[in-house]
């Protein structure tokens, strides 16, 4: 199989479902342009009526965050909890909001 | 098995019989696509043919009589009673040759259903509603196909112009008339075949323009599919499809 590949690019695939308000990121898969990466994509990954709407991206073009560089940008996140709104107490007079 | 449909019944399995005969040439494509995205995709497409088969045989059954069921449509007729094209039943070849194929039949078979759509047959109306939107799939897929394979490479143009100069003396049949057409079209239950042939040809013509294909010219067509004569490829493809059925006749899911 791989030997026909070799100028297929690879896509991602993002699907936003019926209910759904934005795409979500389903997978990956090989096309030879865009067009044709939107009808794998359907018979891929809406064969049991998952989507309503498709997108893809060349993987290429997809910038990703170095996993070497996790703790730099991520750790800081962790220690501060006052950062999530159940931090806070909130009185009861306020009821739910 | 005895049989002698009427011709109401011929129309019908004609449809039916297209649509069993193209699936399962191209289940065989199962785990053997060029790659796993193609390889699900003309799975799809068979699944989609085979399940119109199942609606247009249960259709025609009902109304025979005594009626018959899908099953024993599909799998106890012999070869003679098959009413589908000849191009349908031919090896699959390679990818052009399945695509090719593909691209013929699809834009043939959607300007039918197109027109089935308006059928005086509710029933077959209401198949030709569902099947319609899948065909329109098939038939944008294997044009996509067709264009890039004419339009890719030296070897891709090669073997899709291959493909083209091979399969078109089969596309004669779908254009010819026959009893079951003639009557079919008086009823006003389908298009009289020959009518689709402009259409046909404007799409075909197209697409093989923007593929940069060659037509052939030809003056000697293929025939006999619409009589029950087939090629010599149609009975290995019956006798995968039917001995199991015919050897366990009660056997079930």
């Amino acid at each position: 199989m791989e030997a026909h590949n070799d100028n297929w690019k690879i896509w991602e695939v993002f699907i936003r479902s019926k209910n759904g308000l934005s795409h979500k990121h389903v997978g990956s898969l090989h096309a030879p342009d865009a067009e044709m990466a939107i009808k794998n994509a359907r018979d891929v990954y809406t064969r049991r009526s998952e989507g309503i709407s498709i997108w893809v991206v060349p993987s290429e073009s997809i910038t990703s965050s170095a996993p070497d560089e996790k703790d730099e940008l991520f750790a800081p996140a962790d220690d501060k909890v006052y950062r999530h709104p159940t931090f806070y107490d909130i009185p009861d007079e306020v009821g739910h909001i | 098995m005895e049989f002698s449909p009427d011709l109401r019944t011929q129309h019908l399995l004609h449809l039916a019989d297209n649509a069993l005969i193209l699936g399962q040439r191209l289940s065989e494509w199962c785990g053997h696509g060029p790659v796993l995205e193609q390889d699900i995709a003309i799975i799809n497409t068979a699944l989609d043919q085979i399940g119109q088969a199942r609606m247009l045989y249960q259709h025609a059954g009902k109304g025979m009589n005594p009626a018959l069921d899908e099953d024993q449509l599909a799998f106890f007729r012999t070869e003679n009673q098959f009413l589908n094209f000849t191009m349908l039943e031919l090896p699959n070849g390679d990818w052009a040759q399945t695509l090719v194929r593909q691209f013929f039949f699809d834009t043939y078979n959607y300007l039918q259903y197109e027109r089935l759509t308006e059928s005086s047959d509710p029933a077959l109306r209401a198949i030709a509603g569902k099947a319609l939107k899948e065909i329109g799939y098939h038939a944008q897929f294997s044009a996509e196909w067709v264009i890039r394979m004419g339009d890719g490479t030296e070897e891709s143009h090669k073997r899709a112009q291959d493909a083209v100069d091979r399969l078109w003396p089969y596309t004669g049949e779908f254009f010819e008339s026959d009893g079951f057409s003639a009557e079919a079209a008086v009823r006003r239950a389908a298009p009289l075949p020959s009518d689709l042939q402009p259409h046909w040809e404007e799409k075909v013509d197209a697409v093989l323009v923007e593929a940069g294909l060659k037509k052939p010219v030809l003056q000697w067509f293929q025939t006999g599919g619409r009589k029950g004569q087939h090629t010599e490829h149609m009975g290995y493809i019956l006798a995968e499809l039917q001995f199991l059925p015919r050897l366990h006749p009660e056997a079930q899911w």
